[in-house]
Order: structure tokens, then C-alpha cells, then sequence
């Protein structure tokens, strides 16, 4: 008797691809605070970190041992089991996005066709959606585990700031929705790279302008990084965390960069495609290897973008948050949901 | 076994452990966080029943929105033993012989009803639950309430910004 009759194949496909995409961000993630540090230093006309190895490349990995090596402090008086469990929801839910974005197409390896999406859902932007929802967890509980006034008041502005931003981010994804039909992002993609079709970003400008502002706060990035505001909270929900625990929520922020702009490349800019190139033309495999390459060089330029932001726009305060988030980016995104409606119609010749 | 009877009675377990211990915890932040739990696991029954949309909006709507309210009045409140009224244990008592008679109303009523006697767990097959059947059927058969309900939703949405002005 088979206890559990399952493709066992199939799970083994899943569990190492989830692997793949799980290290290559974390690893991506170790280069983008490389990376911050550099555009920085660039901005501000300074060298950079640049003593670790050549060019600084090893810097990641200095302050990586430095935080595994930091003594690790619960505070006397925090909530021990939820102080623990904070940063390791806030690093979770950072990394379940993962699963619903198509890195590529497919490969074939052995004659098996390995698609390279983790679980292609047909409710995939709404799964992106919950996860967002969830994001706030970690930093509330985190915030409020410390025991610590200016935790508290830091994790209460994020999650107040993150839930005003899911709002407008939503009713911007709406436009998307009716444009491809779909909510499975496979079947969003598929329908840019179709023949003679544009990506969504010509369709959605004020969209994706709505969409990359909301993106922005919900990663907790300039000028929105009010939870981790300094002169105001001494350093924000993460004050009493030490060690690797201040470095998941770090890293944390970093990797909700990086699936953000995954996201915005797959919903806007035609994920893995490649503009005035016809993959299907090519072997399956190559077209899937150019397709990553396509989809990770879009997350880099997004990722550049986030850091040009934080190192030119000054942080706003909490109010002119709020007034943006809700008097001009809901009304904004509803307006552009109505337009977008009545042009398909028009089109539609209803 | 099959796989859809493990992850049925994992999700039921996992369901009924938590919602045990959003009643046992002693502390309030971890009684919301056991009702997340539940949530999830809920979310998780409604996927085998191929009610991709609940589960997905369960999630949003319950998990993401109202128990992140739930956390934060618990929170700003700050509840502790200390502060909470000592209870008489008469209540007490008055509670558990309730709670249990409605236990047992509930379990005479399940154990009563004939469609589920003798049915092993199966897969839901149905399409309704499916985004796409779903919105049809709402704008088509049921266009009238769902849209009076929107109207609900949308004049108790004013209303809270009218209490929220005047405060």
C-alpha cells in the first residue's frame, strides 16, 4: 500500500527550485546592502566600503560574520517567545512571494518539462496580496514583543502606514486585472510577451506610478522609511534586536525590495521578457536561461531605483504619509481604474 | 491514506489545537496570534474544497486587515493578570456547564444528520469556488444584494469617518 500516492518527482522538482530561488535571494539580497552602500557612496561623492577584498566585494560577508558574531540580547522584560518570533515571520513572509512569480519560462531537463514558477495559482496577484497583508506581523510583533516605548510607536506607524498602502496598491492592480484577464501573473506575462501586444506599462502609467509609491511604503523605504525614522524613534521597531535577529529584519527589508521588483517587472514590464526578441524561436532552454537573465537585469534596475530615491529624497513626516496615502493615492488609483475601465469598453465597442 | 485526507486531518488538528488555545492563553496577544493560526488553517480547508477564493480573501480580509486591528487595541491596552477583574468562580462554573451544553447540542446535531454519516474526506470538485465562476454567478444571479451589500459596506465606511471627524 503506497502510503502517500503523490508524484514524487513533481515534489523533488518543487523542493529544489523553491531551494534555488530561496539562497539565490538571499544571496541577492547580501549584494543589494553591498550595493546601497555603493550608490551612496556615489551619490554622496565618497569611495564606498572598499577594504574587504577587491573593490570591497567581501564587504557582505564582513558584516555578515560581524552580525553571527555580535552577543545576542533578549531583554529582561520583552515577551521571549514572540521577541523570537518576530523577525523570523517578518523574513517569511518576506520570502513567500517568491512562490507565485515565473522566473522563466520552462526547461527541459531528461525530457521533463520543469516550469520555472514555483506554483502557478490561478489566484496569484491576490496570493501576492495576502502575503503583503502579512508582512505587518513582523514588525508588530516584533515592536511590541521589546517592550520598549519607541518600538511600540514604530511598529504602530508601520503597520498603520503599510495597511493605508495596501489599499491604493490594490485598486492599481485592479487596472492589470481587467487589462490581461487574469489573475494568475503566468498568464499576465504571457500576455505581454504575446506577438504585437506591449507591455502593460504603456497601457498603465499612472498605474505603475501608483504602484512603484505604494511599493515604496510597503517595503518601509525613503521617503516613507518613517518606522525606522532615527531623530524620532531612536532607530525604530527593531531598537532592542541584536545579532542575526537584527539582521533577518534587515535583510528582510532588502529581499521585500527584491520580490517587490519582481513583481512590478512581471505586472508592468513584461517579466522575463526580452523586448524585439521572439523566444520561441529559440531552444527552450537557452529562451529560459535569457529569460532570467532578463527578469534579474529588470529587478536590478528597480533595485538601483529604490537606492537612487533614499539618497536624494528627504524622509516625510507622518501626516503628509497619511494625506499622500489617502487623499491622493486612493482617489488617484479609483480614477485610473474608472479610465481604464471605460477605455477596454470603448475598445470592446459596447 | 491519501495525501488529501493527511493534509485534511493536519488542517483540522492544527484548527482545533488553536482555536484550544485562543480560549487557554493567558495573555491576549497570543490568543489573537492563535486565531490567526486558525484562520490559516481554515484558509487551508476551504483550498480542498477548491474554494480558491475564500481561502485567498479569508487570508486578506481576516488575517491581514481585522486581526492586525484586533493586535493593535490588545496592544495599546495593555492587558495584563494584573489588571483584569478577578472573576467569581460561580461564573466560572456557570460557563463551563453552558459552553459544555452547546458542545453537546452541536455533537448530538452532527451526530443526527444523515448526510454525514459514513462519508470519508473527499476533494471538493466543485468549480463555483473558482474566482472566475464566482464572479459570474455574483453579477449575474445575484447582482441585487451584491450590490446593495457594497452600499452597506460603503455608507458604514462614511459613517466611520463622520464618528472619526467628530472625535
Amino acid at each position: 500500500m503506497t502510503l502517500l500516492a503523490v508524484d514524487w518527482l513533481l515534489i523533488i522538482e518543487k523542493l529544489v527550485l523553491i531551494a534555488i530561488i530561496v539562497f539565490a535571494s538571499l544571496g541577492i539580497a547580501l549584494y543589494t546592502t553591498f550595493a546601497e552602500r555603493k550608490v551612496a557612496a556615489v551619490l554622496q561623492d565618497r569611495p564606498g566600503p572598499n577594504r574587504a577584498g577587491p573593490f570591497g566585494l567581501l564587504q557582505p560577508f564582513a558584516d555578515g560574520l560581524k552580525l553571527i558574531m555580535k552577543e545576542e540580547i533578549i531583554p529582561t522584560n520583552s515577551n521571549k517567545a514572540l521577541f523570537v518570533l518576530g523577525p523570523g515571520l517578518a523574513m517569511t513572509a518576506a520570502l513567500m512571494t517568491c512562490s507565485v512569480i515565473p522566473w522563466s519560462s520552462h526547461v527541459e531537463i531528461f525530457d521533463r518539462k520543469v516550469d520555472l514558477q514555483i506554483a502557478d495559482i490561478n489566484i496569484g496577484i491576490l496570493y501576492i496580496f495576502g502575503v503583503v497583508s502579512l508582512g505587518v506581523y513582523g514588525m508588530m510583533i516584533g515592536g511590541w514583543a521589546s517592550n520598549n516605548k519607541f518600538s511600540l510607536m514604530a511598529a504602530l506607524r508601520g503597520a498603520s502606514q503599510a495597511i493605508s498602502y495596501e489599499l491604493a496598491m490594490g485598486l492599481s492592480l485592479i487596472a492589470v486585472l481587467m487589462l490581461s484577464g487574469s489573475l494568475s501573473l503566468k498568464t499576465i506575462v504571457d500576455g505581454q510577451m504575446a506577438a504585437g501586444s506591449y507591455w502593460n506599462i504603456v497601457y498603465q502609467p499612472l498605474g505603475f506610478i501608483i504602484f512603484f509609491v505604494c511599493a515604496l511604503a510597503e517595503c518601509n523605504r525613503t521617503p516613507f522609511d518613517l518606522p525606522e525614522a532615527e531623530n524620532e524613534l531612536n532607530f525604530g521597531y527593531h531598537q532592542e534586536y541584536s545579532s542575526m535577529k537584527l539582521g533577518f529584519y534587515l535583510f528582510s527589508e532588502y529581499i521585500n525590495m527584491i520580490m517587490s521588483s519582481a513583481v512590478m517587472a512581471s505586472l508592468y514590464f513584461g517579466g522575463f521578457d526580452v523586448p524585439f526578441l521572439d523566444e520561441s524561436t529559440l531552444a527552450p532552454n537557452i529562451a529560459a536561461l535569457i529569460g532570467v537573465a532578463a527578469l534579474l537585469t529588470k529587478i536590478a534596475i528597480f533595485i538601483f531605483v529604490f537606492m537612487w530615491i533614499r539618497w536624494t529624497v528627504p524622509r516625510f513626516r507622518y501626516d503628509q504619509l497619511m494625506n499622500l496615502g489617502w487623499k491622493t493615492m486612493i482617489p488617484l488609483a479609483l480614477f485610473n481604474m474608472l479610465v481604464t475601465g471605460a477605455l477596454i469598453l470603448l475598445k470592446a465597442g459596447v | 491514506m491519501s495525501i488529501t485526507q493527511f493534509l485534511f486531518y493536519f488542517l483540522t488538528v492544527l484548527a482545533l489545537f488553536s482555536a484550544v488555545m485562543v480560549v487557554v492563553s493567558k495573555n491576549p496577544v497570543h490568543s489573537v496570534l492563535w486565531l490567526i493560526a486558525v484562520f490559516f488553517a481554515i484558509s487551508g480547508h476551504y483550498i480542498l474544497l477548491n474554494a480558491q477564493f475564500l481561502a485567498i480573501v479569508n487570508i486578506i480580509v481576516y488575517a491581514g486587515a481585522i486581526m492586525v486591528l484586533f493586535l493593535f487595541v490588545i496592544m495599546l491596552m495593555n492587558l495584563n493578570a494584573s489588571t483584569e477583574p478577578q472573576k467569581n468562580n460561580w461564573l466560572k462554573l456557570a460557563g463551563i456547564i453552558a459552553g459544555g451544553c452547546f458542545l453537546m447540542v452541536l455533537v448530538s446535531l452532527v451526530k443526527q444528520a444523515n448526510e454525514l454519516n459514513n462519508i470519508a474526506v473527499t476533494m471538493g470538485t466543485g468549480e463555483i469556488g473558482l474566482i472566475k465562476n464566482l464572479g459570474k454567478a455574483l453579477f449575474n444571479d445575484f447582482v441585487v444584494p451584491f450590490e446593495i451589500s457594497s452600499v452597506l459596506f460603503l455608507s458604514a465606511m462614511v459613517g466611520a469617518v463622520v464618528i472619526g471627524k467628530k472625535a
